[in-house]
Protein backbone atom coordinates (compact mmCIF):
# COMPACT_ATOMS: atom_id res chain seq x y z
CA UNK A 1 0.00 0.00 0.00
CA UNK A 2 2.09 3.19 -1.13
CA UNK A 3 1.70 6.28 0.93
CA UNK A 4 -0.86 7.96 -1.70
CA UNK A 5 -3.79 5.15 -0.75
CA UNK A 6 -3.24 5.46 2.83
CA UNK A 7 -3.79 8.85 2.80
CA UNK A 8 -6.33 8.13 0.70
CA UNK A 9 -8.08 6.23 3.39
CA UNK A 10 -7.46 8.81 6.53
CA UNK A 11 -10.88 10.20 7.55
CA UNK A 12 -12.00 11.99 10.45
CA UNK A 13 -10.41 15.90 11.37
CA UNK A 14 -6.89 16.59 10.41
CA UNK A 15 -6.86 18.87 13.19
CA UNK A 16 -6.53 16.31 15.84
CA UNK A 17 -3.01 15.25 14.12
CA UNK A 18 -2.33 19.10 14.04
CA UNK A 19 -2.50 19.09 17.67
CA UNK A 20 -0.17 15.98 18.25
CA UNK A 21 2.27 18.17 16.43
CA UNK A 22 1.14 21.36 18.09
CA UNK A 23 1.70 19.54 21.60
CA UNK A 24 5.52 18.51 20.70
CA UNK A 25 7.14 21.90 21.54
CA UNK A 26 5.53 23.41 24.59
CA UNK A 27 6.34 19.43 25.94
CA UNK A 28 9.99 19.61 25.28
CA UNK A 29 9.90 23.01 26.57
CA UNK A 30 7.88 22.77 29.93
CA UNK A 31 10.23 19.65 30.54
CA UNK A 32 13.24 21.63 30.08
CA UNK A 33 11.54 24.51 32.39
CA UNK A 34 11.09 21.74 35.34
CA UNK A 35 14.21 19.96 34.90
CA UNK A 36 16.34 23.18 35.03
CA UNK A 37 14.29 24.59 38.17
CA UNK A 38 14.74 21.06 40.07
CA UNK A 39 18.27 21.68 38.85
CA UNK A 40 18.32 24.98 40.49
CA UNK A 41 16.83 23.96 43.72
CA UNK A 42 19.42 20.88 43.83
CA UNK A 43 22.40 23.26 43.53
CA UNK A 44 20.62 25.74 45.92
CA UNK A 45 17.48 25.11 48.06
CA UNK A 46 17.21 28.29 50.00
CA UNK A 47 16.03 29.26 46.56
CA UNK A 48 13.39 27.20 45.89
CA UNK A 49 10.36 29.33 46.66
CA UNK A 50 11.68 31.77 44.39
CA UNK A 51 12.41 29.34 41.78
CA UNK A 52 9.46 27.95 41.86
CA UNK A 53 7.54 31.16 41.35
CA UNK A 54 9.78 31.38 38.31
CA UNK A 55 8.98 27.62 37.08
CA UNK A 56 5.45 28.51 37.34
CA UNK A 57 5.79 31.90 35.24
CA UNK A 58 7.57 29.94 32.70
CA UNK A 59 5.55 26.88 32.48
CA UNK A 60 2.66 29.46 31.47
CA UNK A 61 4.10 30.86 28.82
CA UNK A 62 5.44 27.80 27.70
CA UNK A 63 2.09 25.88 27.60
CA UNK A 64 0.38 28.79 26.54
CA UNK A 65 1.51 27.25 22.98
CA UNK A 66 -0.30 23.81 23.64
CA UNK A 67 -3.15 26.11 23.90
CA UNK A 68 -3.32 28.10 20.72
CA UNK A 69 -2.68 24.98 19.24
CA UNK A 70 -6.02 23.68 20.72
CA UNK A 71 -8.07 26.62 19.86
CA UNK A 72 -6.64 26.61 15.96
CA UNK A 73 -7.94 23.45 15.89
CA UNK A 74 -11.68 24.21 17.35
CA UNK A 75 -11.19 27.13 15.18
CA UNK A 76 -10.49 25.97 11.64
CA UNK A 77 -10.87 22.39 12.00
CA UNK A 78 -14.66 22.36 11.83
CA UNK B 1 -12.12 3.06 12.84
CA UNK B 2 -15.55 1.55 13.21
CA UNK B 3 -17.63 2.84 10.23
CA UNK B 4 -13.91 1.43 7.78
CA UNK B 5 -14.31 -2.05 9.31
CA UNK B 6 -17.35 -2.44 7.76
CA UNK B 7 -16.70 -1.95 3.89
CA UNK B 8 -12.92 -2.88 3.93
CA UNK B 9 -12.59 -5.46 1.16
CA UNK B 10 -14.46 -3.81 -1.23
CA UNK B 11 -12.20 -0.21 -1.52
CA UNK B 12 -9.26 -2.73 -0.48
CA UNK B 13 -8.90 -4.86 -3.28
CA UNK B 14 -7.55 -3.28 -6.27
CA UNK B 15 -4.17 -1.95 -3.96
CA UNK B 16 -3.37 -5.62 -4.61
CA UNK B 17 -1.53 -5.76 -0.83
CA UNK B 18 -2.05 -8.80 1.12
CA UNK B 19 -5.41 -8.84 3.08
CA UNK B 20 -4.49 -8.93 6.40
CA UNK B 21 -5.74 -5.71 7.64
CA UNK B 22 -9.43 -6.74 6.39
CA UNK B 23 -8.91 -10.18 7.99
CA UNK B 24 -8.10 -8.36 11.00
CA UNK B 25 -10.85 -6.44 11.46
CA UNK B 26 -13.52 -9.62 10.50
CA UNK B 27 -12.17 -11.31 13.07
CA UNK B 28 -12.60 -8.61 15.55
CA UNK B 29 -16.49 -7.63 13.70
CA UNK B 30 -16.99 -11.17 15.28
CA UNK B 31 -15.61 -11.10 18.63
CA UNK B 32 -18.06 -7.77 18.47
CA UNK B 33 -20.75 -9.95 16.98
CA UNK B 34 -22.16 -11.71 20.38
CA UNK B 35 -23.39 -8.28 21.41
CA UNK B 36 -23.33 -6.24 18.20
CA UNK B 37 -25.36 -8.40 16.26
CA UNK B 38 -28.67 -6.40 14.95
CA UNK B 39 -27.73 -2.71 15.65
CA UNK B 40 -23.79 -2.03 17.13
CA UNK B 41 -24.22 -0.09 19.97
CA UNK B 42 -22.89 3.58 19.41
CA UNK B 43 -20.08 5.50 21.01
CA UNK B 44 -20.63 8.94 21.29
CA UNK B 45 -17.89 11.27 22.25
CA UNK B 46 -17.89 14.70 23.40
CA UNK B 47 -17.55 17.82 20.90
CA UNK B 48 -17.36 21.07 21.51
CA UNK B 49 -21.57 21.31 22.03
CA UNK B 50 -21.23 20.52 25.43
CA UNK B 51 -20.21 24.01 25.38
CA UNK B 52 -23.15 25.59 24.04
CA UNK B 53 -26.18 23.69 25.64
CA UNK B 54 -29.60 24.72 24.99
CA UNK B 55 -31.10 27.98 26.94
CA UNK B 56 -33.19 27.27 29.80
CA UNK B 57 -34.99 30.63 29.62
CA UNK B 58 -34.56 34.30 29.07
CA UNK B 59 -33.76 36.93 32.01
CA UNK B 60 -34.14 40.96 30.16
CA UNK B 61 -33.21 39.13 27.42
CA UNK B 62 -30.01 37.58 27.81
CA UNK B 63 -30.52 34.06 26.96
CA UNK B 64 -29.18 31.79 30.23
CA UNK B 65 -27.94 28.25 29.70
CA UNK B 66 -26.59 25.31 32.70
CA UNK B 67 -23.36 26.87 32.55
CA UNK B 68 -24.21 30.68 33.42
CA UNK B 69 -26.69 28.89 36.25
CA UNK B 70 -23.07 27.26 37.14
CA UNK B 71 -21.40 30.85 37.18
CA UNK B 72 -24.12 32.65 39.16
CA UNK B 73 -24.33 29.28 41.80
CA UNK B 74 -20.24 29.72 42.22
CA UNK B 75 -20.07 33.65 42.46
CA UNK B 76 -23.16 32.58 45.39
CA UNK B 77 -20.71 29.77 46.56
CA UNK B 78 -18.07 32.67 46.73
CA UNK B 79 -19.59 35.65 48.54
CA UNK B 80 -21.24 32.92 51.41
CA UNK B 81 -17.65 31.69 51.86
CA UNK B 82 -16.25 34.84 52.45
CA UNK B 83 -18.91 36.83 54.26
CA UNK B 84 -19.62 33.71 56.63
CA UNK B 85 -15.40 33.76 56.84
CA UNK B 86 -15.14 37.09 58.01
CA UNK B 87 -18.51 38.03 60.06
CA UNK B 88 -17.24 37.65 63.03
CA UNK B 89 -13.39 38.38 63.06
CA UNK B 90 -11.84 37.14 65.92
CA UNK B 91 -8.26 37.45 67.06
CA UNK B 92 -8.10 33.94 67.49
CA UNK B 93 -9.39 32.70 64.65
CA UNK B 94 -11.48 29.14 64.38
CA UNK B 95 -11.22 26.68 61.68
CA UNK B 96 -13.50 28.19 59.49
CA UNK B 97 -11.96 31.69 59.25
CA UNK B 98 -8.28 30.67 59.70
CA UNK B 99 -8.88 28.54 55.91
CA UNK B 100 -10.21 31.93 54.83
CA UNK B 101 -7.13 33.89 56.03
CA UNK B 102 -5.01 31.11 54.61
CA UNK B 103 -6.39 31.59 51.46
CA UNK B 104 -6.09 35.29 51.41
CA UNK B 105 -3.18 35.12 52.93
CA UNK B 106 -1.68 32.75 50.37
CA UNK B 107 -2.90 35.80 47.47
CA UNK B 108 -1.20 38.75 49.55
CA UNK B 109 2.45 36.94 50.86
CA UNK B 110 2.88 34.56 47.65
CA UNK B 111 1.41 36.51 44.62
CA UNK B 112 1.64 40.16 45.27
CA UNK B 113 4.46 40.65 48.08
CA UNK B 114 6.59 38.79 46.19
CA UNK B 115 6.55 40.22 43.02
CA UNK B 116 4.97 43.73 43.52
CA UNK B 117 6.68 44.55 47.44
CA UNK B 118 4.99 45.82 50.52
CA UNK B 119 4.13 49.12 48.83
CA UNK B 120 2.63 47.92 45.04
CA UNK B 121 0.92 44.71 46.71
CA UNK B 122 -1.42 46.91 49.21
CA UNK B 123 -2.63 49.24 45.93
CA UNK B 124 -3.21 45.82 43.82
CA UNK B 125 -3.85 43.08 46.36
CA UNK B 126 -8.09 43.99 46.08
CA UNK B 127 -7.64 42.93 42.59
CA UNK B 128 -4.89 40.12 42.33
CA UNK B 129 -7.68 38.54 45.12
CA UNK B 130 -10.92 38.80 42.98
CA UNK B 131 -8.83 37.61 40.27
CA UNK B 132 -7.46 34.61 42.45
CA UNK B 133 -10.62 33.41 43.91
CA UNK B 134 -13.21 33.87 41.37
CA UNK B 135 -11.27 31.93 39.09
CA UNK B 136 -10.53 29.39 41.96
CA UNK B 137 -14.75 29.21 42.48
CA UNK B 138 -15.60 28.91 38.41
CA UNK B 139 -13.10 26.50 37.96
CA UNK B 140 -13.67 24.10 40.92
CA UNK B 141 -17.76 23.51 39.75
CA UNK B 142 -15.91 21.59 36.83
CA UNK B 143 -15.51 18.72 38.94
CA UNK B 144 -18.48 19.11 41.96
CA UNK B 145 -20.63 16.29 40.83
CA UNK B 146 -23.89 17.30 39.25
CA UNK B 147 -22.59 20.48 37.98
CA UNK B 148 -19.79 18.86 36.24
CA UNK B 149 -18.58 21.78 33.99
CA UNK B 150 -16.12 24.86 34.84
CA UNK B 151 -17.75 27.84 35.04
CA UNK B 152 -14.45 29.26 33.03
CA UNK B 153 -15.05 27.33 30.24
CA UNK B 154 -17.28 29.16 28.16
CA UNK B 155 -15.01 32.39 26.83
CA UNK B 156 -17.08 35.02 28.35
CA UNK B 157 -15.32 34.54 32.30
CA UNK B 158 -11.61 34.03 30.89
CA UNK B 159 -12.13 37.09 28.22
CA UNK B 160 -13.66 39.67 31.17
CA UNK B 161 -10.68 39.02 33.61
CA UNK B 162 -8.29 38.82 31.06
CA UNK B 163 -9.88 42.36 30.08
CA UNK B 164 -9.36 43.64 33.64
CA UNK B 165 -6.09 42.27 33.97
CA UNK B 166 -5.12 44.40 30.58
CA UNK B 167 -6.42 47.87 32.05
CA UNK B 168 -5.25 47.05 35.35
CA UNK B 169 -1.45 46.96 34.11
CA UNK B 170 -1.84 49.45 31.67
CA UNK B 171 -3.53 51.55 34.21
CA UNK B 172 -0.64 50.59 36.59
CA UNK B 173 2.38 51.68 33.74
CA UNK B 174 0.86 55.14 33.09
CA UNK B 175 0.07 55.97 36.58
CA UNK B 176 3.31 55.45 37.72
CA UNK B 177 4.97 57.19 34.64
CA UNK B 178 4.00 57.11 31.00
CA UNK B 179 6.90 57.65 29.39
CA UNK B 180 8.66 54.64 31.48
CA UNK B 181 5.38 52.52 30.75
CA UNK B 182 5.93 53.02 27.14
CA UNK B 183 9.99 53.26 26.69
CA UNK B 184 10.31 49.63 28.98
CA UNK B 185 7.75 47.88 26.82
CA UNK B 186 8.53 49.00 23.36
CA UNK B 187 12.22 50.32 23.56
CA UNK B 188 13.74 47.93 26.06
CA UNK B 189 17.02 49.11 27.25
CA UNK B 190 20.32 47.84 25.95
CA UNK B 191 19.65 47.04 22.76
CA UNK B 192 21.56 49.08 20.09
CA UNK B 193 18.90 51.60 17.66
CA UNK B 194 18.76 49.92 14.21
CA UNK B 195 17.43 46.68 16.51
CA UNK B 196 14.61 48.49 17.39
CA UNK B 197 12.67 48.43 13.47
CA UNK B 198 12.57 44.42 13.97
CA UNK B 199 12.41 44.72 18.25
CA UNK B 200 9.00 47.33 18.68
CA UNK B 201 6.87 46.20 16.44
CA UNK B 202 7.45 42.16 17.73
CA UNK B 203 7.07 43.96 21.82
CA UNK B 204 4.10 46.08 20.88
CA UNK B 205 2.25 42.77 19.88
CA UNK B 206 3.71 40.53 22.02
CA UNK B 207 2.62 43.21 25.25
CA UNK B 208 -0.80 44.80 24.10
CA UNK B 209 -1.90 41.86 21.74
CA UNK B 210 -0.49 38.14 23.03
CA UNK B 211 -0.84 39.09 26.74
CA UNK B 212 -4.68 39.25 27.11
CA UNK B 213 -5.01 36.70 24.21
CA UNK B 214 -2.85 34.00 25.87
CA UNK B 215 -4.64 35.21 29.46
CA UNK B 216 -7.80 34.34 27.92
CA UNK B 217 -6.77 31.12 26.29
CA UNK B 218 -4.90 29.23 28.52
CA UNK B 219 -7.70 29.68 31.22
CA UNK B 220 -10.37 28.56 28.93
CA UNK B 221 -8.66 25.94 27.17
CA UNK B 222 -7.33 24.47 30.38
CA UNK B 223 -10.89 24.06 31.45
CA UNK B 224 -12.48 22.69 28.32
CA UNK B 225 -9.67 20.17 27.62
CA UNK B 226 -10.17 19.38 31.06
CA UNK B 227 -13.80 19.05 30.67
CA UNK B 228 -13.67 16.90 27.45
CA UNK B 229 -11.22 14.84 28.93
CA UNK B 230 -13.25 13.81 31.77
CA UNK B 231 -16.22 13.38 29.84
CA UNK B 232 -14.67 10.64 27.41
CA UNK B 233 -13.37 8.58 29.98
CA UNK B 234 -16.73 8.74 31.52
CA UNK B 235 -18.34 8.07 28.34
CA UNK B 236 -16.12 5.37 27.55
CA UNK B 237 -16.92 3.90 30.43
CA UNK B 238 -20.51 3.43 30.07
CA UNK B 239 -20.03 2.36 26.64
CA UNK B 240 -17.94 -0.29 27.56
CA UNK B 241 -19.72 -1.71 30.54
CA UNK B 242 -23.68 -1.05 29.87
CA UNK B 243 -23.31 -0.92 26.03
CA UNK B 244 -21.01 -3.58 25.61
CA UNK B 245 -20.53 -5.69 28.36
CA UNK B 246 -18.68 -8.99 28.54
CA UNK B 247 -15.01 -8.75 28.44
CA UNK B 248 -15.05 -5.10 27.46
CA UNK B 249 -16.09 -4.58 30.69
CA UNK B 250 -12.52 -4.76 31.90
CA UNK B 251 -11.39 -1.76 29.56
CA UNK B 252 -14.23 -0.45 31.20
CA UNK B 253 -13.07 -0.42 34.43
CA UNK B 254 -9.96 0.98 33.12
CA UNK B 255 -10.67 4.22 31.83
CA UNK B 256 -13.22 4.49 34.55
CA UNK B 257 -10.23 4.19 37.17
CA UNK B 258 -8.42 7.17 34.59
CA UNK B 259 -11.47 8.93 35.01
CA UNK B 260 -10.95 9.59 38.48
CA UNK B 261 -7.12 9.83 38.09
CA UNK B 262 -8.49 13.25 36.08
CA UNK B 263 -11.03 13.97 38.28
CA UNK B 264 -7.61 14.43 41.14
CA UNK B 265 -5.40 16.08 38.22
CA UNK B 266 -8.79 18.54 37.57
CA UNK B 267 -8.79 19.39 41.56
CA UNK B 268 -4.82 20.88 40.64
CA UNK B 269 -5.26 22.30 37.83
CA UNK B 270 -8.54 24.27 38.55
CA UNK B 271 -6.13 25.57 41.88
CA UNK B 272 -3.11 26.03 39.61
CA UNK B 273 -4.96 28.05 36.66
CA UNK B 274 -6.13 30.59 39.64
CA UNK B 275 -2.84 30.97 40.85
CA UNK B 276 -1.60 31.15 36.96
CA UNK B 277 -3.48 33.44 36.16
CA UNK B 278 -3.17 35.96 39.55
CA UNK B 279 0.10 35.47 39.39
CA UNK B 280 0.35 36.60 35.71
CA UNK B 281 -1.33 39.37 36.33
CA UNK B 282 0.99 40.14 39.08
CA UNK B 283 3.61 40.07 36.71
CA UNK B 284 2.15 42.18 34.12
CA UNK B 285 1.84 44.76 36.34
CA UNK B 286 5.54 44.00 38.22
CA UNK B 287 6.80 44.96 34.30
CA UNK B 288 4.44 48.03 33.83
CA UNK B 289 5.28 49.48 36.91
CA UNK B 290 9.56 48.91 36.57
CA UNK B 291 11.89 51.37 36.96
CA UNK B 292 14.16 50.12 34.59
CA UNK B 293 14.35 46.52 33.05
Amino acid sequence: MDATTVLAEVNGSIATVGYGLAAIGPAIGVGIVVGKTIEGVARQPELAGRLQVLMWIGIAFTEALAFIGIATGFIFGF
Amino acid sequence: MRSDAHRPSSQRSFTGAPKLEPALFTELATLIAPTAADAPPEFHGPSIEEFFPEVLFELAGVPIHRIHLIQFLATLALVLVFWLGTRRMKVVPGRFQSLVEMGLDFVRVNIGEDLLGKKDAQRFLPILTTIFFMVLFMNITGIIPFLNIAGTSIIAVPLTLAIVSYITFIYAGIKKSPKNFFKNSLFPSGVPWPIYIIVTPIELISTFVIRPVTLTLRLLMNMMVGHLLLVLFFAATQFFIIDMGGWWSALGAGSLAFGFVFTLFEILVAVLQAYVFALLTAVYIQLAVAEEH
